[in-house]
């Protein structure tokens, strides 16, 4: 059941996404103002969404462990944040590559770029970290509060472009705005179906992986005591 | 302008793949290690128990 799920989520959310890549390769036009460099938006964006939600989701896991202390909500936070990390740093190398263009800098050190770093390195140290508590309860314990705390850098990589007084160099909201040309609403909102559906079918296969660990540790125990 | 522009969108989508599948080999690797891990350590338990 559970590698169905994820060879369906995988394979709709790939076929999507090859769909996706045709249509901005192959049928939209350059952009008027950046040529064709716009279309690293369709990764860049979906990858920022499909990670925002899966930290979300590693919130309720993390506040779930606290509260009912079962280890089935420490997995799918771990499982959520690894997958999540990987997505940020596609966003956060995309964005540097169109900056390089758009700009004629790698980096600039403003409140957007600068919040979705420190929500990469806060869970990538969440991630390094975790194997170097032995001890499980104090693991989940640990990894559950430490996610709490990285989260509320979510909300200021949000808001970011939104705050009125941000000197930030990020492009405004284009959704909000209304900068997307209707013609690429659907190739972006394409695009973030077929990263979540990836995302999803990454996070089942390591949400199985921290069982079998969980079993390991199991047996391991049977092991010591036989 | 233009060709500047192919090439750092060539680069960005060429890192964003490269992360990705990174990643799933390490999934995938890592998968493998665990179950052959958990298969050592059930036979072990199955030959102490005998």
């Amino acid at each position: 059941m559970r590698e169905k799920t994820v060879y369906t989520l995988g394979l709709i959310g790939s076929l999507i996404l090859l769909y996706n890549l045709f249509t901005v390769f192959m049928v939209l036009p350059d952009e008027a103002m950046q040529g064709a460099i716009y279309r690293i938006l369709f990764i860049h964006v979906p990858a920022a969404f499909a990670a925002w939600i899966l930290y979300t989701v590693a919130l309720v896991g993390s506040v779930m462990f606290l509260v009912k202390k079962d280890f089935a909500y420490d997995s799918m936070a771990t499982s959520c944040i690894e997958v999540a990390t990987m997505f940020t740093l596609v966003n956060l190398v995309t964005g540097s590559i169109w900056g390089r263009v758009m700009w004629g800098i790698w980096w600039a050190w403003d409140v957007r770029l600068t919040s979705q770093l420190i929500c990469f390195l806060l869970y990538l140290g969440y991630l390094l970290l975790r194997p170097a508590v032995n001890e499980p309860t104090q693991r989940a314990t640990m990894s559950a509060i430490l996610s709490i705390f990285a989260f509320v850098d979510i909300p200021i990589v949000f808001m970011a472009i939104r705050w009125h007084d941000a000197r930030t160099q990020h492009p405004a909201p284009v959704l909000e705005t209304g900068g997307l040309a209707p013609e690429f609403k659907g190739p972006f909102w394409l695009g973030v179906l077929s990263f979540i559906l990836i995302s999803g079918a990454m996070v089942l296969v390591r949400l199985h992986q921290e069982n079998t660990r969980r079993e390991m540790d199991s047996v391991r125990r049977e092991v010591h005591a036989l | 302008m233009d060709q500047i522009n192919l090439r750092f969108l060539f680069y960005g989508y060429s890192a964003a793949w490269l992360i990705v599948i990174a990643y799933v080999i390490l999934l995938v690797r890592r998968g493998q290690k665990m179950d052959k891990e958990l298969t050592r350590l059930k036979n072990l338990v199955d030959e102490r128990k005998n």
